[in-house]
């Protein structure tokens, strides 16, 4: 591993990038519990993780797979901010409120 | 490649610095702005590996699309927000510790899986020689991966019929005209001829 350059970069570095992203976050699912909003932005974060780590691993392996992957992964993100957003949406229209902690409606 | 270090370094720590302003800032406005600052950061990052074609989308998809639909909805719910962060201070501290374990185990399998020798070269070159990367990589999506690529359009399609239904309601108290009712109305629903007997009135 040892690199022939002092500055060069190598795929640990951007798996190192999107294991910090990944972690910040699990992180921001955990500290905002009430935050409905925040957790998904931060699944949004963990996505883009995990989309660093499709692309770095494509581009070092000379692979374009990998990217295709993170187009599909990119498109699954999308739908899923749109759909949640809706049901942030009709939640608050039934509750007047989004915390998220004390939303028990489903158990009837 | 003194230029290209400087700007993975600047671009990644602008990636992460920005993204636990995310999940920090006590505005979620601010919160949004912050999450267009990450993934625009990922996307000179994407740009630095060689990923052109997804650099673009990302900006596409996430600053044009996603980041404005969080922002419409932060801007439309009237919620106190500062009572959504009672619990912060709480889960801080686990929250941190679990954080912590995860990232240091992540990476120590990212430097194990770089020294094992999963890169195959130096430099990164996502596509071929002969071609640019949106060259490969529709060359790869419209053969091999087409019916993968028509799923992932009809999940659009289903996301965007779902947020539809969900979100939209029918307001009893507004009038609306309605067409059909208007057209497929007769002359004997609306009129009637009835026999009056003088000095009475005309009883419903």
């Amino acid at each position: 591993m040892t690199p022939a350059e002092p500055l060069s970069i190598g795929l640990e570095h951007y798996l190192t990038v999107s294991a910090i992203l990944f972690t910040i976050g699990v992180f921001g699912i955990f500290v905002n519990r009430r935050n409905v909003i925040i957790i998904l932005m931060s699944i949004e974060l963990i996505l883009l993780a995990v989309n660093i780590n499709f692309v770095s691993f494509s581009s070092y392996l000379h692979n374009v797979e990998g990217q295709i992957m993170a187009m599909f992964v990119l498109t699954v993100a999308a739908a899923e901010a749109a759909v949640g957003l809706a049901i942030l949406v009709t939640f608050f229209r039934n509750r007047g409120d989004i915390a998220v902690d004390d939303a028990s409606m489903m158990k009837g | 490649m003194t230029l290209m270090a400087i700007a993975f370094y600047l671009m990644s720590a602008v990636t992460c610095i920005s993204g636990l302003l995310v999940v920090t800032a006590r505005n979620p406005v601010h919160s949004v702005l912050y999450l267009i600052l990450a993934f625009f950061s990922a996307a000179g990052l994407f740009v630095l590996i060689g990923a052109e074609f997804l650099a673009m989308l990302l900006i596409v998809v996430y600053v044009g699309a996603v980041a404005v639909l969080f922002l419409f909805v932060v801007m439309m719910l009237d919620v106190d927000f500062s009572k959504l962060r009672q619990g912060f201070a709480n889960y801080l501290a686990p929250g941190a510790v679990i954080a912590l374990v995860l990232m240091g185990e992540l990476i120590l399998i990212a430097l194990a899986i770089s020294q094992r020798g999963a890169a195959s070269g130096k430099m990164p070159m996502a596509s071929r020689p002969d071609a640019t990367n949106i060259q490969t990589i529709g060359f790869e999506l419209y053969t091999t991966y087409a019916f993968v690529f028509e799923a992932a359009g009809f999940v659009l399609l289903v996301a965007m019929i779902g947020a539809i239904v969900l979100t939209l309601r029918h307001r009893t108290y507004v009038k609306r005209q309605d067409i059909f009712k208007q057209v497929t109305r007769r002359r004997k629903d609306a009129v009637a001829v009835v026999p009056a007997k003088s000095g009475e009135g005309i009883q419903e």
